[in-house]
């Protein structure tokens, strides 16, 4: 079960307060009628699944109900990194960097 | 009978408190600090089971969590009936009742045995696989019959009167095992302040010391455990857990402690206490000195019973005063294998030869041998043993210097005892569970715990450590290092290192498998695995027959697979697969261990969560009411609402008919508190409501009441409600009832993730409200007698309006909404004035008839209507349009509001789309049931063209005829088509497709 630090309540909490919402920092196209049916299918079904570092998107469901975003390894589950909506990780996913 | 190997003295039993005790029906009596195995042990009793495949005669062969074969179903009634436990780590206590459970029907008759000894010839590896899969219709006859035979043990037909419960715990160090690595580690880290909790599995600290003659910083061992026990016992940032296996070492340092509080008293837990607790555990850090297990050596006939690890040996003589035979041959590939001899000796009892492995031995154990006259065979190896019920002697010969195969001629020798020493494997499991794999030492011959992939230590034995004076450094050093890893200071120049007497070994032998004069495959049995019954031979026919990996391997085997976990058997296992290969066992690898460490009971792991407290409940105001009226409830999520009121004598459907005509007939009551409330504020919160919604909001005035649906970004419904406009800046939105959690975090998502510039703000006011709703032509007479501060004329008080005001004199907001197409009301008042307020509208009531219905009605009466449920007649793949509401879409709003874009994909646009419409019946009196599947013509072949499924179906006493709604393809321009439904029986139901509104299309009874 994770430990997770929320940044908004500023504290680490167990798993069982929050709920996963899958990969991080995909944006709603801004003008979706101008979306291809391609385009609007990769938008609402294509995620990464990655062995190694991901961004997700979390909410601290029965607490502060905030969505916030970790970077987190798959392979051994460790969070590197929570970070508020609007912020961009400081651990990159790619590994040549 | 008496306890024939028992000693006079020694042990740390107390001879003074005899406890009796029952196994397989008969009376034993043992002493106060005995486990179940020492006390069968004591009493001579050599049989505890028999094998899961052959059948054959087991004993016990350990003393602790990793014993195979002593496997016992304990309980003294049918409810306090636990499979599984092991005699080894159970204690003994008055009154104790035993089964074994690996002999059905029993242990001394031996069955499958008497049925020709068919079972080994039968069951060759990769058995299961082979002959159970086919036919697969069998598969029930032999599962039962396998289980049976296999002594899985059975559960409880009664309830578990017995209470466990569940603790959290914060740890800095968390330290696991009480031997000397753990105590060591232990009393550094708390010597730093940090808060400490040791666990161990066992009844008392000291783990190998207890049996141990070993002297630390110049006193005996045993000693030196109960002063460092009573140091930690007085700090108070130490929590001491004994009878606590640490099971599991999860995520982020999280590990589950099972500990066992009152198994050691009685059948039941003693009057108020618990019996059982697992300890949630969030450690900063982690010392692992989880010890290390012995490995027995593998020989022809070596489930003998008689034949033990040598370090059990050693353990019932010295802890438990218990010399488990009369004349012992020792089988060693290590110094550590001769303690057992020289406590035999000690205890007076008879040896017959200390077979060493090696070639050359010549260390300080060697020695030892000389001094004690001892008959010492080197370089030789016990290639079988003899025996029927138990060991009668053992057959020996010398082998080659690697020991993979016999040079000498074979001999015989009579004992009654064989213990073997194969070495150590350290306890890398709990390590194991957090992903990190096992490496290989070849220095040791073992697999130690990989690099920590946690923040996690370990010392002593795990670590491969096993010289006393090392585990103790380690174990200081290890613990001085968590403490500092978790903010504690501690001088790592002062740090006090317990010393013990360092002894000289003569490098141990590697040996996994000991070779015989015959191939293996023609050889006695040699076990690998006792619990599963998994032989050498079996291993080798695995990798012949091309299972080259060891997990596929393990599962062709079984090996590994009992409940044990292959503790004892694994790593001989595995390097007997890896030599058949002419593999290294670092490249053959080993399999992964996973929690739990033990077996953890089912009360454990439930805690406190059953019956009243599985899951949280909840009850509206009115419940109470309910319950006093009779009503029948049903779950909606956490909700328990009233499903209907039935009266005495009436049936379900009875109840229904009545509740229906009422309230189209005068006027019906529902409970709707539970719906899912949102309240809705903010600047820009009529903005969001029209993103959210696929209907327009721009327009809806304070006052008024709008129906919307809500989709996913792939066009598909997923909720509905009404929502009021209160002010410009102000609504209430209402949610299917199991949907209101959703959409609010819904609601939140889209808020916080892709408009954080619109102000706006939500929160839940479900509870706050109590909901009434009163439906139908005298509904409006009824509220009057109420309420003298609203105008409810029908043109004062419009469909689809709210007003605040008050009923029976409490404050409500009355909303002019309808689910039923009835004249209704909506009342909410404050929650806490909810049952007042139901009570005052059935005082005025009873000259209406006013009768008050449950979900059940609710549903019959919006179906008559062909008003959807959200979740009922949708299910995440249906649009508005497909439920012929494209009223309810509003595509010329300015914002692409959420499921625009995904209901003009292609798919969603196509014709022959599942569409919902009214379905009839032909013979008015069948309710189709609901999920039938629709076809055109039901004489097709199989599998047949299905064209959708019944989502909703009634029979309506109103309409006195069922009715029904559904999906069929094209449905919308099929009205009037004939359409047939399949049933499981066989029958066919015809029906007529046709509008879903069965009943005032033109909505005038809501309009008066
Ligand atoms: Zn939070």
């Amino acid at each position: 079960m994770f430990h997770i630090y929320c940044p908004y309540c500023e504290e680490h909490r167990e798993e069982e307060e929050f709920h996963a919402k899958g990969q991080a920092h995909i944006a709603r196209p801004p003008a979706p009628d101008d979306c291809s049916d391609r385009e609007w299918g990769e938008f609402l079904y294509f995620r990464d699944n990655p062995r190694g570092l991901h961004h997700e998107l979390w909410v601290h469901a029965a607490g502060c109900r905030k969505f916030f975003n970790i970077t987190r390894d798959t392979q051994t589950y460790e969070i590197r990194e929570t970070y508020k909506i609007g912020d961009q990780p400081a651990v990159s996913t790619n590994p040549d960097q | 009978m008496t306890q024939k190997n028992r000693l006079q003295s020694g042990g740390r039993i107390d001879r003074t408190r005899p406890l009796p005790f029952e196994y397989n029906g008969k009376r034993y009596t043992g002493f106060a600090g005995d486990t179940l195995a020492s006390a069968l042990l004591a009493n001579g009793v050599d049989l505890v089971g028999r094998s899961f495949k052959y059948s054959r005669p087991r004993g016990i062969v350990a003393a602790g969590a990793d014993e195979p074969n002593a496997i016992m179903q304990l309980g003294a009634s049918e409810a306090t009936q636990v499979p599984n436990v092991r005699a080894t780590q159970q204690e003994l206590y008055e009154g104790l009742v035993a089964h074994s459970t690996n002999g059905w029907p029993s242990t001394e008759f031996d069955l499958m045995g008497y049925l020709g000894k068919v079972g080994g010839r039968m069951m060759p590896p990769g058995f299961y696989y082979k002959t159970f899969m086919y036919p697969q219709a069998m598969w029930d006859t032999y599962e039962k019959y396998i289980r049976k035979a296999a002594g899985l043990g059975r559960s409880p037909l009664e309830n578990d009167p017995d209470r466990y419960d569940h603790v959290n715990q914060h740890a800095d160090v968390m330290v696991v095992g009480g031997g000397p690595s753990g105590l060591s580690a232990a009393l550094v880290a708390a010597r730093s302040g940090a808060r400490v909790i040791l666990a161990d599995e066992q009844a008392e600290f000291g783990g190998m010391l207890l049996h141990s003659d070993e002297q630390i910083d110049g006193v005996a061992a045993v000693e030196w455990v109960a002063d460092r026990v009573r140091a930690l016992g007085e700090m108070d940032n130490v929590l001491l857990l004994p009878r606590s296996t640490v099971n599991g070492y999860h995520d982020h340092n999280f590990l589950t402690i099972h500990q066992r509080l009152s198994d050691h008293l009685s059948d039941r837990a003693p009057q108020g206490q618990v019996r059982q607790r697992i300890h949630r555990v969030r450690a900063r850090w982690v010392v692992l000195a989880s010890g290390a297990i012995e490995r027995p050596l593998v020989y022809g006939n070596n489930d003998l019973p008689g034949c033990m690890l040598a370090s059990a040996v050693s353990t019932y003589i010295k802890r438990y005063a218990v010399v488990p035979g009369q004349r012992l041959v020792l089988m060693t590939t290590n110094d550590y294998g001769y303690r057992a001899a020289f406590d035999w000796q000690d205890a007076g009892h008879a040896i017959a030869a200390i077979v060493d492995t090696r070639t050359n031995p010549d260390g300080e154990a060697v020695s030892m041998v000389r001094d004690r006259g001892l008959n010492l065979i080197t370089g030789a190896a016990v290639i079988e043993v003899t025996g029927g019920n138990r060991v009668s002697g053992v057959v020996i010969a010398d082998i080659d210097e690697g020991g993979g195969r016999v040079t000498g001629k074979p001999y015989s020798l009579a004992c009654d005892t064989v213990a073997s020493a194969g070495g150590w494997s350290p306890t890398v499991h709990l390590s194991c569970h957090t992903g990190s794999r096992p490496e290989w030492r070849d220095d040791i011959a073992a697999f130690v715990p990989g690099k920590g992939v946690q923040q996690q230590l370990v010392a002593g034995a795990v670590n491969g450590s096993y010289a006393l004076a090392a585990c103790l450094e380690e174990g200081a050093r290890q613990g001085a290092q968590a403490a500092i890893n978790a903010g504690f200071e501690v001088d790592l120049e002062q740090l006090p290192i317990p010393s013990a007497r360092n002894v000289e070994e003569w490098p141990a032998m590697p040996l996994f498998h000991v070779p015989h004069t015959k191939p293996t495959s023609r050889a006695p049995k040699q076990f690998v695995d006792y619990q599963t019954d998994v032989t050498a031979a079996a291993v080798e026919l695995a990798t012949r027959e091309g299972f080259e990996s060891i997990e596929h391997v393990k599962r062709y085997t079984a090996m590994g697979f009992g409940t044990d976990q292959g503790k004892l058997g694994n790593i001989n296992g595995m390097a007997i697969a890896a030599k058949s290969m002419n593999k290294s066992i670092p490249e053959t690898g080993t399999t992964i261990f996973r929690p739990n460490y033990t077996p953890v009971t089912f009360g454990a792991i439930a805690g406190r969560h059953c019956n009243e407290l599985f899951d949280p409940k909840r009850l509206t105001a009115m419940h109470g009411w309910h319950q006093q009226h009779g009503a029948k409830f049903e779950d909606v999520g956490q909700w328990k609402r009233a499903w209907y009121f039935p009266q005495p004598g009436e049936s379900m459907r009875q109840a229904l008919d009545r509740e229906c005509r009422a309230t189209r007939e005068s006027v019906g009551i529902m409970d709707a508190s539970t719906l899912g409330k949102i309240d809705i504020q903010g600047r820009d919160a009529r903005e969001f409501l029209g993103r959210v919604y696929s209907n327009a909001w721009a327009k809806l005035g304070v006052g008024k009441c709008r129906y919307g649906l809500m989709c996913g970004e792939d066009g598909m419904v997923f909720d509905d409600g009404v929502t009021s406009c209160l002010a410009e800046d102000h609504f209430l939105m209402t949610t299917t009832t199991g949907g209101a959690a959703h959409v609010l975090e819904w609601l939140e998502l889209y808020h916080q993730t892709e408009w954080p510039e619109l102000e706006v703000y939500f929160n839940t006011v479900t509870d706050h409200w109590a909901t009434m709703s009163i439906a139908g032509p005298r509904s409006r007479e009824l509220l009057a007698e109420l309420t003298d501060d609203i105008d409810l004329g029908r043109d004062a008080f419009n469909f689809m309006e709210w007003r605040s005001g008050t009923v029976a004199g409490v404050p409500a907001r009355i909303f002019r909404i309808s689910f039923t197409g009835e004249l209704s009301f909506e009342i909410n008042v404050q929650a806490n004035y909810g049952l007042y307020v139901w009570e005052k509208l059935f005082e005025h009531g009873k000259k209406y008839n006013l009768t008050p219905y449950g979900t059940e009605t609710m549903h019959i009466l919006r179906a008559e209507k062909g008003f959807i449920i959200a979740g009922q007649d949708t299910d995440g793949s249906v649009t508005p349009l497909d439920l012929g509401m494209g009223w309810c879409v509003a595509n010329q709003k300015p914002f692409s509001y959420i499921g625009k874009r995904g209901m003009a994909r292609e798919d969603c646009v196509k014709p022959q789309r599942k569409q919902l419409v009214g379905l009839k019946s032909r013979d008015p009196q069948v309710v189709i049931p609901e999920g039938s599947q629709a076809v055109d013509d039901p004489n097709q072949p199989l599998p047949m063209r299905m064209l959708g499924h019944v989502t909703s179906s009634y029979y309506s006493a109103n309409l006195e005829r069922s009715i029904a709604m559904g999906f069929v393809r094209g449905g919308h321009d099929r009205m009037g088509d004939t359409v047939y439904y399949p049933q499981a029986d066989g029958t066919v139901i015809e029906a007529e497709i046709c509008s879903p509104i069965f009943l005032d299309p033109k909505g005038e009874r809501q309009n008066v």
